[in-house]
């Protein structure tokens, strides 16, 4: 079953077209990378796919639901780690991730075992009763998926998930993204071309709201004749088809 | 249950910021011993306890428009606030959650309030519950300020609008500082339209057991926040809905 449809998904801002008619399908299980240059439509694709903003002309399904008559229970299902680091500053690690879990309703006793599981598995253990705004921005961001995964999504949106973090921090968070894989359907909008490349299953490649291919990073590579990921990203986003 | 762990988390919020405190609970205090230093040493009835405690106690729930205002901003302005929308909290989850928490630490600051004022002399009567309780529809509207102010203001301008502005409109249209009589004319007929005199006045007569009095200021005090709580409710959808 497929995890995304949208059919013509279109989303206009008076002057300016974000989202083109796009037409994407995602299974289940997958990770799906959205790269593209800014302005490409990444960032509205998510805000579109999570109920953040309304589509102007088109529909998407999550699990086979509609996000424009079946709102509530997409929300149910989803996820997100938004671009910018969201966490509660004046609250503990442990009190943003029971924020998450109450949001959703999941039961204290639940919640207590989720949040410990998550807390091992993120390293956030030791730091559950430091508060937020105290944390660096690497651990800050950990926090942020960390919440993501709270609710045990079946669709994960991760917006820029690893933005200006340092090498390092960057590597923990990709083994955690990876861990996520075949768990969930996870869509990572990034622009480090390296991390598509690595984690992604198939890429997406958006250029000013419209859709220009699909494919594996190694499909990709072959398609636009060169072994270097992000020198096949220039030739199909500067040729608008490889 | 959803609602209310996002009511928990702003409550936290609001009271783990140093500031809140200082000008939530620690700026009424300092009023009420500077102004009640200085009764001690003037021979006219200036700031007699008994008037003023239930001034300062309106003045400082002005100050909750500020918290609140300033809570809804910044959770605007970040990705907080998008990213609670993905969730399955619902429009009244967010208004209810913004509103109910800050209303509890109102009451607890008439409480701190009355509290100062009776170690400071203020004769101790059943009335002083009943000036806490005809607090709550005052503490409603500026709370309900706040989300509105919040709404539709920057976090940077609600420093401005609610800080500076709004409690300075409280201070002298309330007749906390002064009697309204001694300017008169089109200043008394303004004040007396607006909320600020009769949230102190209901406070005043509540004190005194004057509670006919106190009912009819308590009216002008509901209607005031009953718009501001509906013009709050519309202003946080509109921005809510305009994403």
């Amino acid at each position: 079953m497929e995890a995304i449809k949208t059919v013509a998904l279109t989303k206009r801002y008076k002057d300016l077209t974000a989202v083109d008619g796009l037409n994407l399908t995602v299974r289940q299980g997958e990770l799906l990378s959205l790269l593209g240059v800014n302005g490409a439509g990444k960032t509205t694709t998510v805000k579109l796919l999570t109920g953040l903003t309304r589509p102007t002309s088109g529909e998407a399904f999550l699990n086979g639901k509609s996000i424009l008559t079946e709102a509530a229970a997409v929300k149910a299902m989803i996820a997100v780690s938004p671009q910018e680091t969201a966490v509660a500053p004046n609250l503990t690690v442990r009190e943003n991730l029971e924020l998450i879990a109450g949001v959703h309703g999941i039961s204290k006793a639940d919640a207590k075992d989720k949040i410990a599981e998550l807390g091992g598995r993120f390293g956030l253990g030791e730091l559950a009763n430091k508060k937020a705004g105290k944390l660096s921005g690497g651990w800050q961001r950990r926090l942020s998926i960390a919440m993501a995964l709270v609710s045990d999504p079946q669709i994960l949106f991760l917006d820029e998930p690893t933005l200006g973090l340092d090498v390092l921090a960057r590597g923990e968070l990709w083994e955690l993204i990876r861990a996520l894989k075949g768990k969930m359907t996870v869509i990572l909008t990034t622009h480090y071309m390296e991390e598509a490349e690595a984690l992604s299953d198939r890429v997406a490649i958006l250029k000013s709201g419209r859709l220009l291919l699909t494919g594996a990073p190694a499909e990709l590579k072959r398609r636009a004749g060169t072994d270097k990921f992000d020198e096949a990203f220039v030739r199909i986003v500067k040729g608008g088809q490889p | 249950m959803k609602g209310m762990a996002f009511s928990k988390r702003n409550y936290l919020e609001i009271l783990r910021d140093p500031l809140n405190l200082i000008f939530g609970a620690g700026f009424p205090i300092v009023l009420l011993l500077l102004l009640t230093a200085i009764q001690a040493h003037v021979p006219v009835a200036l700031f007699e306890l008994r008037r003023l405690a239930p001034g300062i106690a309106v003045f400082g729930l002005s100050f909750m428009t500020l918290f609140s205002a300033t809570l809804v901003a910044k959770d605007r302005a970040s990705s907080f606030l998008p990213r609670l929308y993905t969730t399955p909290l619902t429009a009244g989850d967010f208004i209810l959650g913004y509103l109910l928490p800050v209303l509890p630490i109102s009451a607890a600051q008439s409480v701190i309030c009355y509290g100062a004022a009776v170690l400071l002399g203020l004769k101790v009567t059943v009335h002083i519950i009943a000036s806490v309780l005809f607090a709550l529809p005052a503490a409603l509207l500026f709370v309900s300020l706040g989300l509105l102010c919040g709404s539709v203001f920057t976090d940077k301008q609600v420093g401005g609008v609610c800080g500076a502005l709004l409690t300075n409109l409280t201070a002298w249209l309330s007749g906390v500082w002064f009697d309204l009589k001694l300017v008169g004319g089109a200043f008394e007929r303004i004040a007396h339209l607006l909320p600020f005199f009769h949230a102190v006045e209901a406070q005043r007569a509540a004190l005194s057991g004057d509670y006919p009095a106190a009912f009819s200021h308590l009216g002008w005090v509901s209607a005031y926040a009953a718009l501001a709580t509906a013009a709050a409710v519309l202003a946080f959808l509109r921005q809510m809905r305009s994403r």
